[in-house]
């Protein structure tokens, strides 16, 4: 079944550009009826969507989709567009795919295009008296000097819908009536992780609805890369989801080179597989410390942290940084590894195999813990890729999304692993798929560890570098999720667009289907095991 | 054994040698008082530094060890900042309210600490239904957080203050029952002569199995109670932020810190005064010799020592064990501990009225 | 008149930098002399003062995680007394701003701000709060927390590490220590050049 050949029969004005990835240029009014297809027909099924880029081509405004099927593997990127730069409208799909509530909201926030049928058309990032779209190319910030005022929240929000006659009208939906008892967690709370902030209706103990304002932490990053040359955006990768430093710097390598055809050598390939792994370890340490720190176990909080102290230390040897690193670049890695590196990383997993059992011991056999884990915020397999909640998360729903298997790169596809994967979904589901995975890391660094070949660290690149045109997407597991970079170019040294597929916003949009009906402490505990990291939603 | 009541009755003769005996005793409450009051600060003080080195060590680090030689000058430094913070008035709350919470709380628990013996004629509020008294007066303490969280005029102080309302009304009866089993066995309500008659043995050794089912029951109870450990939602600072004492600073939210405190102290001092033996020292009925040289250390040395033991154990618990859910605290009261508060009220009767008890 | 020299444990006086600065503030506090009892008084408050500064839980972003790992077992910032760190604003001592400061949050952080109670300090953590930092030509950036309160000491890096934290603790406290309680607490709006 030729994707092509299908899309060409439902829809005889598609358009292909072979440039990079497959991509086809539908009409705005047959997109719709296409996604539909594409969804429900039993032979394509791309019942996963990975991702929604809002895009300014000068004359148009559009957006890219890029799809997948979790039942066969293979992949399409559409786009469409428009050419009203006034008032954009584009067909919505969220009624097909959960994942394009919030990143449809991302799009109108950047760019202004209106979503039909989307029922809740307010901005994401920006305040709600922010004066234009930052992502378009004529945007002008003089209109947004720093306000100091307090933001007004609204209660309602704004729908383009289609009336019977077919028309286009606004209709107001309410998110919070007046008589509900709203309470405000966040921006500055203990347990958000970071800057989230959460508007929960609640009675008495138990949650009715949850309403996340994101953006508190929104730098602006996407739009700092379309100035900077590709070398140079990477110095931000690092900062999006920090706990997963060498990972988004991996993706965004890993998409340069794809796109340049550059070949890295094999001892590059084993390094950035054994920190990626190492980065991995980390993150799901710090998982563990947050999560029984906001489960009340502060003891555990604290071993978790000496743990990732070791990590951090055979990072600073070989990288100089401990939560920065500034590692790989494009076309290999900064520096060579220490020479300590293969010793300190053998004495580390000695150290932290018996490690693992002590930490069960204290928290994970605890009835405590039992109770206020098990069966709570239990999440399905069909909500999770229908929000695309990958990476943990996805995989303790029964959802087996692992990037290492499903797309292997670098070392993967060469080293013996399992992918974790438990069916209940809830919250000890999703700690115990982190902690089963510290196992699995450590396996693969044992395999890779004695056999780093001989080579070069860094392949000769031309001191400007300049991606060929055409549209470009390479994804990693990172520590929380996939994390994905598109990249569109037009032959210049810097990117036109350059977008990062977050791991934690499809988590937070699926908070308030997760915590329907359960009470304020859960809130907390879902939280923790969600895992997300602040940043990397906002980007 | 050192017998504190030589000292006092010394300072009521002089007293009343030159003075009319009305003003002797005005004198002494004055005197006592004073000293209760500085009894208190110390001993808080005592508990914070103990606290903060004792999680240290559980937590494989060092805790405070700069101010002063191993940190000891740590919590002095902290009540001088408090006691010169501002003190933030509110714009919207009850301001009468607002002002009374956090001494209420500092009210029920003094009375409190005046009732527990500390050595031999050494009682300050001493009369035959003490343990009634003490459970009244320390339940004055939820008056004052549901006002602390009402009054502040914030939806997350009340959601604090309501949970911890319903936790420690619930808890009470808890201590209730396992003090009253104690009752039972020792026939009397008074806490010297609860603690006189433990010369012979300690309660929890005499009652065998019901007083150490009583005992579990009570440092669970009074732990909940006190707002601490497995049982700190109400002040979980991962979810409300403070809890029903957010919008105090300054020497009111001091306050509220010394209470928490005091009151872990009073319920560790209960549980050594009726469990374990108050200033009694450890005797074993036959072997007089060694009670003989047990009695040469004085009874307020083998008060605080027990007493520091099981705040030791509280501690212990707290550091080791998540937090509990609300519904899930308010479920452990009502379908596991009352019930086997009352079987082992039940139990204790049997024992004492067929003379089973040692 | 002499300067009085605060004494930090383990580190002499001379090690330090910006040791200027402070004595320009000793110079300025006491330029109309000091009495004798409250001087002495000064003193023990302010030691009192600069042993307990517990900071108020902020964290946007990366330095965050630095700040945690301050707080563990390695770095151990309880040896200082810092480890309480409260939640609420009105128990909190001083904001340390770790992280970056955007537009739509830096309203939310001078209120926080507002709600802490005298005498509060602020102390700037990395590039970002610092001046921006990596993001400074971002249009959602604020350049810098001094932009929006007033600043008591910076601490630079990308995250920086714990031992430039413990140093610009360090730094505060000696500051602290030399202000004068009685008679106003000595604020600076901009750090002038």
């Amino acid at each position: 079944m030729n994707i092509k050949d299908r899309i060409l029969e439902i829809v005889p004005e598609a358009q292909f550009a072979e440039q990079g990835d497959l991509t086809a240029t539908i009409p705005a009014e047959s997109f719709h009826a296409l996604a539909e297809r594409l969804k429900n027909d039993k032979d394509t099924q791309f019942d996963f969507l990975l991702s929604l880029t809002g895009m300014d081509w000068g004359e148009t405004l559009g957006v890219v989709y890029h799809l997948e099927s979790t039942v066969y593997g293979h992949t399409i990127v559409l786009k469409t567009m428009t050419a009203d730069r006034e008032k954009p409208e584009l067909a919505s799909v969220t009624d097909l795919w959960r994942a394009a509530e919030f990143n449809e909201r991302e799009v109108f926030d950047f760019f202004g295009i209106r979503f039909i049928n989307n029922s809740d058309m307010r901005r994401l990032y920006l305040r709600e008296d922010w004066v234009g779209y930052p992502l378009r190319k004529d945007y002008d910030d003089s209109l947004n000097p720093l306000r100091m005022t307090n933001e007004v929240t609204e209660d309602t929000t704004e729908e383009l819908s289609v009336d019977e006659e077919g028309n286009l009208v606004n209709k107001t939906n309410v998110l919070f009536e007046d008589k509900e008892y709203v309470v405000n967690i966040g921006p500055q709370h203990p347990a958000t992780h970071g800057v989230l902030r959460f508007r929960t209706s609640l009675e008495g103990e138990t949650i009715k609805k949850i309403e996340p304002y994101c953006g508190y932490i929104h730098r602006g990053i996407e739009k700092m890369n379309e100035s900077l040359t590709y070398p140079q955006t990477l110095a931000l990768t690092d900062r999006l989801d920090y706990l997963g430093a060498h990972q988004n710097r991996h993706a965004v390598c890993m998409c340069v080179e794809k796109a340049m055809g550059v070949e890295v050598s094999e001892r590059v390939q084993y390094i950035r597989t054994i920190m990626d792994e190492l980065q991995r370890i980390d993150s799901h340490l710090l998982f563990y410390s947050c999560a029984c720190m906001d489960l009340g176990g502060l003891t555990a909080f604290f071993y978790g942290f000496r743990d990732r102290e070791k990590i951090l230390d055979i990072f600073e040897a070989t990288t100089g940084g401990r939560l920065i690193q500034n590692y790989n670049t494009i076309g290999g890695v900064q520096a060579d590894i220490h020479p300590d590196f293969v010793k300190d990383i053998k004495e580390f997993i000695a150290y932290l195999r018996p490690i693992l059992k002590e930490y069960h011991d204290i928290f994970t056999g605890n009835i405590i813990v039992h109770q206020r884990m098990k069966g709570v915020g239990v999440l399905t397999r069909e909500d999770a890729i229908s929000f695309g909640a990958t990476g943990g998360t996805g995989r303790a729903s029964g959802w087996a999304c692992d990037t290492r298997k499903r797309k292997p790169y670098a070392m993967y596809g060469k080293v013996d692993f399992k992918e974790i994967v438990y069916n209940e979904g809830d919250c000890f589901a999703r700690y115990m798929v982190r902690m089963d995975e510290i196992l699995e890391s450590m396996k693969i660094i044992e395999q890779l560890i004695d056999n780093i070949p001989a080579g070069d660290y860094q392949v000769k690149m031309k001191p400007i570098i300049r991606v060929p045109e055409g549209n470009y997407f390479a994804s990693v597991e990172a520590s929380r999720g996939e994390f994905g970079v598109f990249i569109e170019s037009h032959g210049d040294k810097f990117p036109y667009r350059m977008k990062y597929r977050s791991t934690g916003l499809p988590l937070v949009s699926a908070i308030d289907t997760i915590t329907r009906g359960a009470k304020i402490a859960d809130l907390i505990a879902i939280g923790a095991t969600l895992d997300y990291v602040v940043p990397d939603i906002d980007r | 054994m050192f017998d504190f009541s030589i000292v006092s009755s010394w300072i009521h003769g002089l007293l009343t040698g030159f003075m009319p005996e009305g003003l002797a005793i005005f004198l002494e409450c004055v005197v006592i008082g004073v000293c209760i009051m500085l009894m208190y600060a110390v001993l808080a003080i005592v508990l914070i530094y103990m606290e903060r080195k004792v999680c240290a060590f559980f937590q494989c680090r060092l805790g405070p060890n700069r101010v002063g030689k191993y940190g000891l000058m740590q919590v002095f430094a902290d009540v001088f900042k408090m006691l010169i913070k501002e003190i933030i008035t509110l714009k919207n709350s009850d301001r009468l309210l607002y002002n009374l919470a956090p001494y209420m709380v500092i009210l029920a628990s003094i009375l409190s600490f005046a009732c527990l013996p500390i050595n031999k004629g050494m009682e300050i509020i001493n009369f035959n239904i003490g343990v009634f008294f003490l459970m009244a007066a320390s339940s004055i303490g939820v008056v004052g957080i549901l006002l602390a969280g009402w009054s502040s005029n914030n939806k997350f102080t009340l959601i604090g203050a309501m949970r911890s309302g319903a936790q420690i009304i619930s808890y009470e009866l808890s201590v209730g029952l396992s003090i009253l089993t104690m009752v039972v066995l020792t026939g009397t309500m008074s806490f010297s002569e609860i603690v006189e008659g433990q010369a012979d043995g300690w309660n929890i050794f005499k009652g065998h199995i019901p007083a150490v089912i009583a005992f579990i029951v009570y440092l669970i109870a009074g732990n909940a109670e006190t707002n601490r450990g497995p049982f700190d939602l109400p002040e979980a600072e991962s979810e409300l932020t403070a809890g029903y004492h957010t919008e105090y600073s300054g020497m009111h939210f001091g306050f509220f810190y010394l209470a928490e405190y005091l009151n872990l102290f009073i319920v560790s001092g209960v549980a050594a005064t009726v469990f374990l033996g108050g200033w009694m020292p450890f005797h074993v009925s036959g072997l007089d010799g060694f009670n003989a040289i047990m009695d040469f250390i004085p009874g307020f040395v083998w008060f605080f020592a027990k007493a520091f033991f099981v705040v030791f154990l509280l501690m212990w618990i707290k550091w080791t064990f998540p937090r509990l859910r609300i519904d899930q605290i308010l479920k452990l009261e009502w379908k596991f501990l009352v019930p086997i508060s009352m079987f082992n009220l039940l139990l204790m009767v049997l024992i004492v009225v067929f003379g089973l008890h040692f | 008149m002499e300067i009085k020299k605060p004494k930090i444990k383990s580190m002499q006086y001379e090690d330090f930098q910006d040791n200027e600065y402070l004595e320009k503030m000793v110079a300025e506090l006491n330029a109309e002399g000091t009495n004798v009892l409250l001087g002495k008084l000064d003193d023990l408050i302010n030691w009192g003062r600069s042993n307990s500064l517990w900071p108020l839980t902020f964290a946007t972003s990366c330095c965050g995680i630095e700040f945690m790992a301050l707080g563990a077992a390695r770095y151990d910032m309880a040896r200082f007394g810092f480890e309480v760190a409260r939640a609420s604003p009105r128990q909190a001592d001083m904001i340390m701003v770790c992280g970056t400061i955007t537009d739509r949050m830096a309203p939310v952080l001078k209120r926080l701000y507002d709600q802490m109670p005298d005498p509060k300090y602020v102390v700037a953590v990395g590039g970002c709060a610092v001046s921006g930092g990596p993001f400074k030509k971002s249009y959602h950036v604020v350049n810098g927390v001094d932009q929006i309160m007033p600043v008591d000491v910076y601490i630079p890096g990308c995250p920086p590490r714990p031992e430039a934290f413990y140093y610009g603790m360090m730094q505060l406290q000696r500051k602290v220590k030399l202000e004068k309680f009685f008679g106003g607490v000595n604020r600076k709006e901009k750090e002038e050049k």
